[in-house]
């Protein structure tokens, strides 16, 4: 361990640390709106919508990151799509991540009790407001865990962001190892910046599903 | 592009699929276990246990998946303790997987109305009589398609494994790329393959969706 290095190097770090939390959470923010939308679309009966939603499912969750973002940033610009590496990298985070939010949401619209639903009706309740109002608030209680997992997964992923020369907490700390010849200490930093982006999350997702499973406090114990 | 280096190296890359399809499943049904375990840990009453749950799923969703590996392969052999390769790559992909597929299966539980419980009570069930025949399987039906998530992404980071001599998939892909210098057609081969087996668990997730949905009117 050197901390004369990684004190020298801390600016870069925490600048790479930046545009790595800045990549992740708009690339996430990006694939959770993207999944959500699919996740409402497929909902709807039209067979040729559904199945084309399927293939997009199973072809951005069945195929890894890698070859994704490679495709979007070298062969986007031979069909007209010029992207900045950092650019590409959030677009590649979500549409990436968009495949499993689906899904996600998808399994929490499906734990909501049929019951609410139709009580919803029954009042008199317009669709819209019954989405927002009732489905929306009961899908979360089963949702925000598994949310929190793939955030913490595509923080993970946005590692790969480097092979593209996005000049993220990776990156940067390559670039250190290399000028300094200090590949443990570069780790050992990168491991605190990650704990404390994973501690963060994890504690974010669960202030959030206090806040949605909230009525659960007054309903007792669990047996 | 020459298909037919994939199709000279089929024999490898079928060998190597059925390697990382051994490893993954492996990993999948331990983790599932161990995650179970866990999810029952964290919504104890008591204190100490739920802790001790949350402390699970904090350390083992935070390390990366590759750390873990080297340390159980390479650190714990310090101590004298000598994993084999085999279960220190499906030790290191279930326990990392348990503490996913534990929050995926808490927030289903969340999710399961509170008088399904009180009804089973009502009707003398034991404990272990709710979780097995109350709980789970309405938690399983709206855990299903977060689960398969859980199942890809394992599947993906089941190349890892090559760190501790795992000729699994990727690894099997890198020595035919340097074997015949043509890499692309060496990872198209092997990605092609990874895509298949996860289309199949993926019809996996639909058929059993259809199956657990079989009890709701919808």
């Amino acid at each position: 361990m050197n901390p004369d290095v990684l004190w020298r190097y801390l600016p870069s770090l925490a600048i790479g640390f930046g545009v790595t939390v800045l990549c992740w959470s708009v690339g996430g923010a990006l694939g959770m709106a993207l999944g959500f939308a699919i996740a409402l679309l497929r909902r709807l009966r039209l067979p040729p919508l559904r199945w084309a939603l399927r293939a997009y499912i199973e072809v951005f969750r069945g195929t890894p990151f890698l070859v994704q973002l490679f495709l979007l940033y070298a062969a986007g610009p031979s069909i007209g799509l010029r992207l900045s590496a950092t650019a590409a990298g959030v677009l590649g985070l979500g549409l990436y991540s968009s495949a499993y939010f689906a899904e996600i949401f998808r399994a929490g619209f499906g734990g909501v009790p049929v019951g609410q639903i139709e009580a919803a009706k029954s009042v008199g309740m317009s669709k819209f407001a019954t989405l927002t109002r009732v489905e929306l608030p009961a899908a979360l209680i089963a949702a925000v865990p598994s949310i929190v997992n793939m955030l913490i997964v595509l923080s993970k992923e946005t590692v790969v962001l480097s092979i593209i020369t996005v000049p993220e907490l990776m990156y940067q700390m390559q670039t250190m190892a290399a000028e300094t010849f200090t590949a443990f200490d570069a780790i050992f930093a990168m491991a605190v910046f990650y704990w404390i982006l994973v501690e963060a999350v994890s504690r974010l997702g669960a202030r959030v599903e206090a806040r949605v499973t909230a009525y659960l406090a007054t309903q007792g114990e669990r047996a | 592009m020459k298909p037919e280096v994939i199709l000279h190296s089929f024999g490898y890359l079928t060998q190597a699929a059925g390697v990382t399809i051994a490893v993954s499943f492996a990993g999948i049904v331990i983790g599932f276990a161990i995650g179970a375990l866990v999810c029952m840990a964290r919504l104890s009453r008591r204190p100490w246990v739920k802790r001790l749950g949350g402390a699970y799923v904090s350390v083992f969703r935070g390390v990366p998946l590759l750390v873990q590996l080297l340390f159980i392969y390479y650190f714990l052999a310090e101590f004298g303790l000598d994993v084999p390769a085999i279960v220190a790559a499906v030790g290191g992909l279930a326990l990392s997987s348990a503490a996913y597929q534990a929050e995926i299966l808490r927030g289903a539980l969340n999710a399961v109305p509170r008088g399904q419980e009180e009804a089973a009570v009502a009707l003398g069930f034991t404990g272990l009589q709710i979780w097995r025949r109350v709980l789970l399987p309405q938690a399983l039906r709206i855990s299903v398609p977060p689960l398969i998530n859980e199942f890809i992404l394992l599947l993906k980071a089941s190349s890892l494994v090559s760190v501790v001599g795992i000729a699994e998939l990727t690894r099997v892909s890198m020595n035919i790329a340097s074997m015949t210098y043509r890499p692309l057609e060496a990872y198209v081969g092997g990605g092609l393959f990874y895509l298949a087996i996860n289309l199949t668990l993926a019809g996996f997730g639909a058929l059993a969706e259809r199956r657990l949905a079989a009890g709701e009117t919808r």
